[in-house]
């Protein structure tokens, strides 16, 4: 099959970008979005140009690495999949399909379809870990957890840091990540007594990294390539709100 | 004094603030509703109702100062939280398309601002009174009952015998219900008192509210238009 792609080019964050047109000729169905992008690359390479920058790194949707807004819906629009496993049988022969970055004032471009998303990083690090003494290696069941509990704080953890629920919110808000980072350990014991702490230093520290705000749209868990619900948005607002009335 | 400071300048605090006032200004939809659909009751039953409200000023001013209030915040929260998420993409996409998303949710500030214009226009209108805005060339102030109490009734069936403002009453509750179809759902979220077994439940239970609430308040003018209490224009 024969694609047409619009593609955002961009040689650095204070460059102008603009889109530029390219074909994908006689790619197959069967690959998938990035490995079609790699048959445009080794075309542009051989040609002598630059090759379209684009993050990627496991290729079977863990990592959280690939990224890439299709034709308007980040991870291009089919339920629970990530860029690198979405597949070309989803497009039909002769489509013209527009491939842009992520776009955020917290997730600046740095490099054609590659946007810098440290601020995630600094999120997790405001507080989303578990403070662990050193000491004699604890008995593995002797904190018991529910399997509900357990499987409620999996569904959060699942979360990959990809940052598509930031692209697709129509106000850029960092809010899906940030309430699945804080439910996953405010849900389990380990992660209890630090809960007030880290719902409000990682909320501070979304703030401060200048993503928007929740306006419950749902858009997020609708790309969300791991089904994060928006439940725990409501969650998090919870644990917030907990421990902003503490007075902490 | 720290704690209220973080409230006003965190983005889930503003959230707080548009969820409670927003909450606090659906009661108040619902109990004016409450009270205005008794002008199906008759003008005995309304005039006495309007009456019973003017009657106290103590409890009158401090719920309207409070009304007024809540209504301050929640665009003042609105206007913040809007700003911050324009900011927050500076540069758009040349695709874009909101999937799971309602078209309600994505409107809120349009619908909101309107709505407040509708109020601004009401207050003017049915409370203040101001005779060149109410198109009917009629001064509502001088309408007076048997009893000697202002008669809403008569006020209500002049006023709304207009058809353009019958139809800006209607649009404004059209969008009033576009409005809480998201809000009256989305402010629990906000509070965090929702989950996955509630959601399904709230999110519908505040669409079938919204248009109550409007047919409710729409059948008023409504009525006034196809002739009801047209009996005491004679």
């Amino acid at each position: 099959m024969n694609l047409t792609l619009k593609v955002w080019r961009q040689k650095n964050p204070r460059a102008a970008g603009g889109f530029e047109t390219y074909e994908a000729k006689g790619v197959t169905p069967e690959m998938s979005f990035l490995e079609m992008l790699d048959v445009v690359n080794e075309e542009l390479i051989a040609g002598g140009r630059d090759p379209i920058a684009f993050d990627s790194d496991c290729r079977e949707g863990i990592c959280g690495m690939c990224s890439l807004v299709i034709n308007g819906i980040p991870h291009g629009g089919q339920p629970g999949t990530t860029t690198c496993e979405l597949h070309l049988r989803h497009f039909h022969d002769g489509q013209t399909i527009t491939v842009e970055p992520w776009r955020a004032k917290a997730f600046p471009v740095v490099r054609d379809l590659i946007t810098n998303r440290s601020a995630f990083d600094r999120i997790i690090q405001a507080g989303g870990f578990v403070s662990v003494n050193t000491g004699g290696t604890p008995d593995g069941n002797a904190i018991p957890v529910p399997k509900t509990t357990a499987d409620r704080a999996m569904d959060a953890a699942a979360c990959i840091g990809c940052g598509a629920c930031v692209a697709v919110c129509k106000n850029a808000s960092a809010m899906l990540f940030v309430a699945a980072k804080v439910s996953h350990l405010n849900l389990l014991p380990q992660g209890k007594a630090e809960k007030d702490r880290r719902a409000l230093n990682m909320v501070k520290q979304m703030d401060h990294e200048g993503f928007g705000n929740c306006t419950v749209t749902g858009s997020c868990e609708a790309v969300c390539p791991k089904e994060i619900s928006l439940s725990f948005i409501a969650k998090m607002n919870r644990d917030y709100g907990v421990a902003t009335l503490k007075g902490q | 004094m720290k704690t209220i400071a973080n409230i006003f300048a965190s983005s889930l605090g503003k959230k707080y603030i548009m969820a409670v006032t927003g909450f606090g200004l659906f009661l108040f939809v619902i109990g004016h509703l409450a009270g205005n659909l008794q002008v199906f009751l008759g003008p005995e039953a309304i005039n006495r109702y309007g009456a019973f409200l003017q009657s106290n000023p103590e409890l009158l001013w401090p719920a309207r100062i409070g009304l007024l209030l809540m209504l301050g915040l929640h665009i003042w929260s609105a206007a913040k939280v809007s700003l911050e998420n324009r900011a927050a993409r500076p540069e758009g996409y040349a695709a874009y398309e909101p999937v799971g998303s309602t078209y309600a949710s994505r409107t809120m500030l349009v619908s909101g601002s309107i709505i407040f214009v509708f109020v601004v226009y009401h207050l003017l209108h049915y409370t203040a009174q101001v005779q060149y805005l109410n198109l009917t060339g009629r001064d509502f102030r001088v309408f007076v009952d048997l009893k000697d109490r202002h008669d809403i009734f008569k006020t209500l069936v002049v006023g709304f015998s207009n058809g353009w403002v019958s139809g800006f009453y209607i649009l404004g509750m059209a969008l009033l219900c576009l409005h809480l179809s998201h809000g009256a759902s989305s402010m629990f979220q906000s509070l965090g008192w929702r989950n996955d077994v509630y959601r399904p439940m709230m999110e519908n239970l505040a669409r079938v509210v919204a248009l109550l609430i409007f047919l409710g308040y729409s059948s008023i003018p409504a009525a006034i238009l196809f002739g009801y209490g047209r009996e005491v224009l004679r």
